[in-house]
């Protein structure tokens, strides 16, 4: 999501047939958070569902390693500050992984009252519940380290950056942050749908953050703003947890129509405007079907769209979005269109149709091939298109910024510990991964943090 | 299907369940709407010169999700005149005459005052007289319930004033709050009692309210001692049955009381030896409707066993509560976990390894815990932790070797016969 080398602005807006704006309770409601809080009976209903297992499998699920089991027996003894505690300790963005984490696939998917038969414990509900209650009152739970003397610089501020500062910070650590964007937080104040958490709450927790003592600096880009020699100059490590940049270009006709959007752009408008600044059109066609992709479908919905299509050349057994999230993109009257390719936007002062080509998957050699079907040119009528089909990496900037760093496909290669190529230069997070989840990135910095006590050893001089 | 008519020292109702004395047998609108539900019969609230109770009185022992797993009380006897009470225990027997009712009482420790009570409660048509010996809080500190109940002496006197008159059988209600309840039950049987009810409440401070420091109940910020009942308290009650039905030197029938919410409860209170089983913090809790499913699971319980009535079931596991240097020391089980149920908790592990016998392995990266079987004494442990029912089973495992008890070698080792240690040493 930090985009250092981005351009910032996209082809394609304003949209040219806008869908009418809603009124402000039908916003509010329309984008409303889709898990409300746990009431506090419910929150103890909840916690005593926990087995408390030894060696719990839910702990292991964690990239992050949250001693899940403490946490929820805290919730259940009232004693929420220490669930906060536990679970801050281990993964400074905890408030915002309580809301976004994929959780069936990670924590509850492994907890093992899903193999009685019983519903899993709901780990990211009681998470909430106790993040929440530190958060909304403003209890410090965590404290930064005696200060060593040791200074390290990371380059954007969302979760790779937030989650290696703040345990570098918990041990002595002096740390700067640079972020291209004004408003710091990366994914979580740019990227999250709005259901799910506010921008508000991204910026709560860089807030938790700099409460350690950190210096985060929004609207400053490394190699614009401030040189990269000027970072080691001021620094005893690099840290780099740019993520990604904005969706990669189809490269077909009519791409830079006006109407034809970038999921990520689309997104962060819909975080950092009021809803009604943010256009959208009658009827949207959105491109790929991950997580993005319902993401911006479901959220274009919200927004008063009458009609949202999800155009996707494969079929549904090949959907990468997590089965809840397709789940609910069709739950918000989302249609997919399955084994269609788009092929080129039409239009003239604006996009007016997305062209594709049916296709089908052939066994060629064994192996399931898709192939376009020759003549099955269709056209689906629309005001808008959303692109969702990957992010670009920023291969040009990290290899400008920082020469010698060796990529793997625009990815920066590092060890277990986050070191790249360059001595003392460590990275993690979308940037490393290609695209994960918040808990991964905070996770790498963490790791990165580590291995930087580790390089740097004893406290300078 | 099963026969639950009851007959309990000569108070006779059309089924076990008898709703116990205490505020959900204040009043005869109660009672009354209790019998409408199903219950058996009704031990009146405690009828004696009525008593000023505090505001707020009840607190209560939560286990989790679980509301008032124990109960206690600080509230004492009737606070209506007894006139009033008995004018009402006579309505009731009027309009429910095959329902058993039960005159709780508690007066002065004088005799004539006792006469005159017993005779003014059986007057009103009370099918039988309930002592309260009982009562821990408030009453004790003015010579009566428990106050008598903790004496032998007062328990026997006292209740010998009582059968000087009485025509309807004499039940005497006794107090946990003693060293050994069978003292107790002697001393009643010596008195003269036809039946024994326990046990009554169990002195308990329920626990402070860690905002303001006040203990609970509170009233005007302090508290005191109260009755603790409620499913809390069903083991020490069933303990207590078992121990007065046991003793050779009392012999009288027993009205089972402590923690019965349900019909399992009721059935164990009945293989210890109870003859009707008494019901107060589960109604409470739940309202009178509760008594439905303990008539139905009770009947069916005893259908699906083959016990026709109440005496088949009587007494039927006591034989089997005996003394520890009775038991077979040369029995042995060990813990055997069933793979396929199991989850993967791990609380079998580590409840072995911290708090039991290190008995149990656990690999790095393996699901199932292993048993170390040549190390596990049979504790038990983890298979009480165990959450998925049959996923850990105690199995038998041949010792080869004749039973024998620590009393048995002891009196062999006294006659100077030759035998081995029995039982095994520990490994570790």
């Amino acid at each position: 999501m930090i985009c250092p080398a981005g351009n910032g602005t996209v082809a394609g807006d304003p949209v040219k047939n806008p869908a009418p704006r809603l009124d402000e309770a039908t916003y509010e409601r329309n984008f409303a958070d889709i898990n409300p809080r746990l009431t506090e009976t419910a929150a103890l209903a909840e916690a005593s569902r926990c087995l408390f297992c030894y060696d719990a499998p839910c702990i292991r699920a964690c990239p992050t390693a949250i001693d899940i089991p403490s946490f929820i027996r805290k919730i259940g003894t009232g004693n929420l500050r220490g669930s906060a505690r536990t679970i801050l300790e281990a993964n400074v963005l905890g408030h915002s992984c309580a809301r976004v984490c994929p959780v069936e696939v990670l924590c509850e998917g492994a907890c093992v009252l899903n193999q009685e038969h019983k519903r899993p414990v709901a780990i990211g509900a009681l998470q909430r519940v106790a993040t929440d209650h530190v958060m909304d009152r403003g209890i410090q739970v965590l404290r930064a380290g005696r200060p060593n003397g040791r200074r390290v610089a990371l380059i954007g501020a969302g979760p790779a950056s937030l989650g290696c500062a703040a345990e570098l910070a918990r041990m002595g650590y002096a740390c700067t942050l640079y972020e291209r964007r004004e408003v710091p937080g990366g994914l979580n104040t740019h990227g999250i749908a709005a259901y799910k958490m506010r921008a508000s709450d991204g910026v709560r927790e860089v807030d938790l953050v700099r409460s350690l003592g950190v210096d985060v600096r929004g609207g400053v880009e490394v190699g614009r703003d401030v040189t990269s020699a000027a970072l080691w100059d001021a620094s005893d490590a690099v840290f780099i947890g740019v993520g990604l940049g904005v969706t990669d270009s189809l490269g077909l006709p009519g791409e830079d129509l006006p109407g034809v959007v970038d999921a990520i752009t689309f997104i962060d408008r819909l975080k950092n405007r009021p809803f009604r600044d943010v256009a959208v059109g009658r009827n949207v066609v959105v491109i790929g079907a991950g997580n993005t992709s319902v993401d911006a479908a479901t959220q274009a919905k919200r927004l008063g769209a009458e009609n949202v299509l999800v155009v996707y050349r494969r079929g549904p057994e090949d959907v990468s979005a997590y089965h809840y999230e397709f789940e609910l993109a069709k739950t918000d009257g989302v249609v997919y269109v399955f084994y269609a390719q788009p092929a080129r936007f039409v239009g003239r002062d604006g996009v007016e149709a997305l062209e594709c080509v049916r296709t089908e998957t052939v066994l060629e050699g064994g192996r399931r091939q898709l192939k376009a079907i020759a003549g099955s040119e269709f056209q689906i009528p629309c005001d808008m298109a959303i692109t969702a089909v990957g992010q670009k990496r920023h291969a040009g900037w990290l290899e400008a910024t920082f020469p010698g760093i060796a990529l793997d496909g625009g990815k920066v290669r590092i060890d277990a510990g986050g070191r790249t190529s360059v001595p003392k230069l460590y990275a993690g997070g979308d940037c490393v991964n290609g695209g994960k989840e918040v808990v991964n990135a905070v996770a790498d910095g963490k790791a990165a943090a580590r291995a930087i006590d580790a390089d740097l050893g004893h406290p300078r001089g | 299907m099963a026969d639950l008519t009851t007959d309990c020292a000569g108070i006779k109702s059309p089924n076990p369940f008898w709703i116990a004395s205490g505020p959900p047998a204040n009043t005869a609108y109660q009672v009354m709407r209790a019998f409408d539900a199903g219950w058996g019969g009704a031990v009146w609230k405690t009828i004696g010169e009525p008593i000023v109770n505090t505001s707020s009185r009840y607190g209560s022992v939560d286990l989790q999700n679980l509301r008032m797993m124990g109960l206690n009380n600080i509230e004492l006897i009737s606070d209506r005149p007894i006139e009033e009470n008995l004018r009402e225990i006579a309505e009731v027997k009027r309009r429910y005459p095959k329902h058993a009712v039960i005159a709780s009482l508690m007066v002065e420790s004088k005799r004539e005052v006792w006469h005159e009570m017993v005779k003014r409660a059986e007057d009103a048509g009370a099918d039988g007289l309930e002592l309260n010996f009982g009562c821990p809080h408030g009453m004790s500190e003015r010579g009566m319930g428990a106050a008598v109940g903790q004496v032998p002496e007062y328990t026997k006197l006292i209740t010998s004033w009582v059968k000087e008159v009485a025509r309807t059988p004499v039940l005497v209600k006794l107090t946990p709050n003693i060293s050994d309840v069978t003292y107790m039950g002697v001393a009643a049987r010596e008195g003269g009692a036809d039946g024994i009810s326990l046990i009554n409440t169990i002195n308990s401070i329920v626990g402070i309210d860690l905002d303001t420091l006040e203990p609970r109940p509170m009233v005007d910020g302090r508290s005191s001692h109260g009755g603790y009942c409620g499913p809390a308290v069903k083991p020490i009650a069933l303990n207590m049955v078992s121990a007065i039905a046991k003793h050779p030197g009392i012999g009288i029938p027993i009205s089972g009381i402590g923690g019965i919410a349900t019909w399992q409860d009721a059935a164990e209170f009945l293989l210890l030896g109870a003859s009707s089983l008494q019901v107060c913090t589960a109604v409470m809790h739940y309202g009178f409707r509760i008594v439905e499913d303990m008539i139905d699971g009770l009947a069916n319980w005893m259908d699906a066993k083959g016990f026709p009535d109440l005496a088949s079931v009587r007494g039927r596991s006591l034989g089997r509560v005996t003394d520890w240097g009775e038991l077979n020391l040369n029995y042995k089980v060990v813990a055997r976990i069933h793979a396929e149920k199991c989850i993967g908790c791990h609380l079998c592990y580590v409840a072995c390894e911290d708090g039991a016998h290190q008995s149990i392995a656990l690999a790095e990266g393996v699901k199932v815990p292993e048993v170390i079987e040549h190390k596990c004494v049979g504790c038990n442990l983890c298979m009480l932790v165990c959450p998925v029912p049959g996923c850990i089973t105690m199995d038998e495992i041949p010792t080869g070797r004749a039973p024998q008890s620590w009393r048995a070698y002891q009196e062999a080792l006294g006659k100077g016969i030759a035998c081995e240690l029995p039982g095994e040493r520990p490994t570790h």
